[in-house]
């Protein structure tokens, strides 16, 4: 058991905290957020260049040949500078090592985005029905997905589809990489909650994808998407830590400079313990991650208890969220552009956004679902 | 960064599970509830002899020079088994808060024996507040020429019934943030009383114990004298990581009990476990362990290392472990239904276990309020 950094480690993390301080300041970590994506674009590649996006994949991918181990140093770093998210956060941490365990094909400087939902296929994933038709050497989609983030957007897409229509569960679903410039595809914003257009539907009709997109089998799309969501609750999950961390610092700062009637909000013994609280499941959550962690360094393909980190973060983010507004009184009920609201009401943007992540990723449910039948083996509840 | 165990480590695990389940399963825990001394003392040799009092403390006192993780280790599986016995008292508390008082002449003089198992010991801090912190202590020692006076009562002395001597925190100067002295006393000495408490949880027994005019010579200081609570401190960090440990395998043991019985108790024609009220409540459950766990063992690292949070880390991992043990222990009960409320069902020795490790050497609320300042909240 040992935490601590290796003298290399040690050096590599210098360099990333050197970069950080020459390259971040408030200006970026103000403005680098949300619907900006020519922004968000540009910081990503700033990342890229300086050589700490796509740490630990390969050169030849545009990434960097480093360790898991340098590419969570670079997750840690960015959160106690509080940088802007990369916006290619699918790519990265869910196409990328999806592909790189089953084929190859991809740069770490793209936006990719990942077609699964459908309108009628969310939690109950396998039952999705946008048809790949084979033909020659293609692949014909036609369907519609759903709630696609970022694929407005996007290079790339991972694209979950049917190809034989006999089947209806995970038999018969076919894993595809669709260029997004293909034509036939149509990209409709949808407006989420928060007043922003992250997600999207997107209309499939007649796409030819060349056969050599294809990631692992004809029929054997559901293991490849496997891959994709333990990736998406496991690798993510030390990202989605970091993202906490800086969420939690935020509050604590928050806590201290909220000043009623002369006395900082943080002296209350309420406030207290709830920060308290939320720091200690933070803390949890990145250790459970580091033990996960420990598994892939030695070599092991992230499991099901991956789910504890996504369900963990979820819960938390939003209870993080939920007691800045209750710590900001009437203020929190202030919308973003109101001259009276807190951090220009951003701590209001950031509860409504975080409504979405005990369902994004797969819902709370669902991951207790998982937990209880892969993880206990519970029988099954369906 | 490896969040592993050695070899060893493992070895350590399978060597503690196989024993006691093989001396220690429930029936044999039950006799000791109704025992008079409350532990067996033929366990405690044998667990000396295979070393485990020996695990943390140096090699200079007989020691294995190891660290709090093998410790703690150790201690989960006898929080998973419920062993009743004075181990974490003497070896997690007074043992530990001798070893790393500094005190090279006291620890020199009390630790062989520790180690060696013929002594058990325990510290005596709180008073009738209930507090487990330096303010709470009331209780004055006066100088007498060379030696202390010792005048008052103590509280929830772990296993005091069986120790040979016991750390006790004593007030020497009008300090809130420590003017404590620790004064090793025997408890054989004229005029210490120890009086049983009836605990909630008959695996583990406590005392209440009255201190009369109680002379305690000179050299029985332990650290520094006003110095009291920082030494004491160093101690109890330890002690509530081991604590931690032990309420992590008490948690694990529920948690199987529970899932177990999911599997195979039916009701509208099919296992509990398939309705997601009750399995839900179980991933719960698993999350509460696993994250219990992980904090413990990270605490008991940086303890080990001396890094700059480890006090912290000591604290988070007390607060999430006394909350996580009585919840999952509530869980488990829950899903047994009646049979889980029976006397005769194993599951309320596990609630009850939970609970005393919730309340002692600080709850929750206690620990949170140290986060928040170690914080600088
Ligand atoms: C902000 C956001 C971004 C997203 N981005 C993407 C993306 O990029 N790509 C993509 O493919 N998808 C994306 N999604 C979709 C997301 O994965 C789905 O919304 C999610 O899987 C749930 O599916 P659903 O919306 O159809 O809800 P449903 O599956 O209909 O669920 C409705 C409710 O029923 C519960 N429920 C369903 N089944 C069970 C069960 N078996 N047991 C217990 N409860 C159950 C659910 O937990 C939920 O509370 C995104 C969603 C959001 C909100």
């Amino acid at each position: 058991m040992d935490f601590s950094l290796s003298p290399e480690e040690t050096r590599f993390r210098d360099e990333v905290r050197d970069w950080l301080r020459d390259n971040l300041d408030d200006r970026i970590r103000e403005h680098v957020t949300g619907d900006d994506i020519e922004q968000r674009r540009a910081w990503q590649r700033r990342v890229h260049e300086a050589g700490f996006a796509g740490v630990s994949w390969p050169r030849e991918l545009g990434g960097q040949g480093g360790t898991l181990m340098q590419e969570v140093i670079v997750n840690q770093e960015m959160a106690a500078a509080r940088a802007p998210d990369l916006v290619n956060i699918i790519g990265l941490y869910m196409a990328g090592p999806t592909i790189l365990a089953h084929g190859t094909l991809l740069r770490a400087d793209e936006i990719w985005c990942q077609g699964f939902s459908e309108p009628n296929s969310g939690s109950d994933l396998a039952s999705l029905r946008t048809r790949a038709a084979i033909d020659g050497d293609d692949f014909v989609v036609s369907g519609q997905k759903v709630w696609t983030s970022f694929a407005h957007v996007a290079r790339w897409c991972i694209l979950l589809t049917r190809t034989d229509a006999s089947e209806t569960a995970h038999a018969g679903l076919t894993y595809l990489i669709v260029d997004m410039h293909s034509p036939g595809i149509e990209v409709r914003p949808l407006r989420q909650i928060t007043g922003d257009a992250e997600f999207n539907e997107m209309y499939f009709t007649d796409v030819r994808v060349p056969r050599a997109n294809l990631l692992g089998e004809v029929g054997g799309g559901w293991r490849v998407a496997m891959t994709t969501l333990m990736h998406e609750r496991a690798t993510l999950g030390v990202g989605l830590q970091v993202r906490a961390r800086i969420a939690l610092d935020a509050l604590r700062a928050l806590a201290r400079e909220t000043v009623v009637d002369g006395v900082p909000r943080s002296a209350d013994p309420l406030v207290r313990q709830q920060i308290a609280q939320l720091s200690i499941e933070v803390e949890a959550m990145r250790l459970n991650g580091l033990r996960g962690l420990t598994k892939v360094l030695h070599g092991e393909q992230p499991g099901p208890e991956g789910s504890v980190n996504k369900l963990m973060w979820s819960e938390l983010n939003q209870r993080i969220a939920e007691t800045a507004l209750d710590l900001l009184g009437p203020y929190a009920t202030l919308a973003e552009g109101d001259e009276r609201a807190p951090l220009g009401g951003r701590w209001a943007h950031g509860y409504l956004r975080s409504r979405a992540n005990s369902i994004e990723g797969g819902t709370s449910e669902v991951l207790r679902n998982i937990l209880a039948e892969r993880v206990l083996g519970l029988p099954r509840s369906r | 960064m490896n969040f592993g165990f050695s070899d060893e480590q493992e070895l350590l695990r399978r060597q503690a599970r196989d024993l006691l389940d093989r001396e220690c399963p429930t029936a044999r825990v039950r006799q000791l509830m109704e025992d008079e001394l409350g532990h067996d003392p033929r366990m405690y040799a044998r667990i000396a002899e295979l070393g485990w009092t020996a695990i943390p403390f140096a090699e200079a006192h007989g020691g294995l020079g190891l660290g709090l993780v093998d410790l703690t280790v150790v201690l989960e599986e006898m929080g998973r088994h419920l062993l009743p016995s004075p181990f974490q008292s003497t070896v997690g508390l007074a043992g530990m808060t001798v070893a790393a008082s500094g005190d090279a002449a006291q620890a020199a003089r009390l630790l062989p024996s520790i180690v060696n198992g013929s002594a058990h010991a325990t510290v005596a801090l709180v008073e009738e507040t209930g507090r487990w912190d330096a303010g709470g202590v009331r209780m004055a020692a006066r100088r007498s020429g060379d030696a202390w006076l010792l005048q008052g009562e103590k509280l929830f002395v772990p296993y005091a019934q069986v120790a040979t001597w016991m750390i006790v925190a004593a007030r020497t100067a009008d300090d809130p943030a420590d003017g404590l002295t620790l004064l090793v006393v025997d408890t054989t000495a004229p005029g210490v009383a120890v009086r049983p408490l009836r605990s909630m949880d008959a695996t583990r027994r406590m005392a209440a114990v009255g201190f009369d005019g109680v002379e305690v010579p000179g050299d029985a200081v332990l650290g520094e004298p006003g110095r009291g609570w920082a030494t004491l401190r160093r101690g109890l960090d330890r002690a509530m990581v081991c604590l931690a440990g032990e309420l992590t395998g008490t948690a694990q043991r529920v948690l199987e009990m529970s899932v177990d019985y999911a599997k195979v108790r039916q009701q509208f024609g099919r296992p509990i476990g398939a309705y997601q009220a009750v399995s839900h409540r179980c991933a719960d459950m698993l999350v509460m362990t696993e994250s219990a766990r992980s904090l413990a063992y990270h605490a008991a690292w940086a303890l080990d290392n001396d890094v700059p949070e480890a006090s912290l880390a000591a604290a988070m991992a007390k607060a999430y472990a006394s909350d996580a043990a009585r919840t999952v222990a509530s869980h488990g009960l829950q899903v047994h239904g009646g049979i889980g409320f029976t006397w005769e069902h194993d599951i309320h020795l596990y609630l009850k276990r939970a609970k005393w490790g919730e309340a002692t050497l600080g709850d929750a609320s206690h620990h949170r309020e140290r986060v928040a300042q170690l914080l600088e909240l």
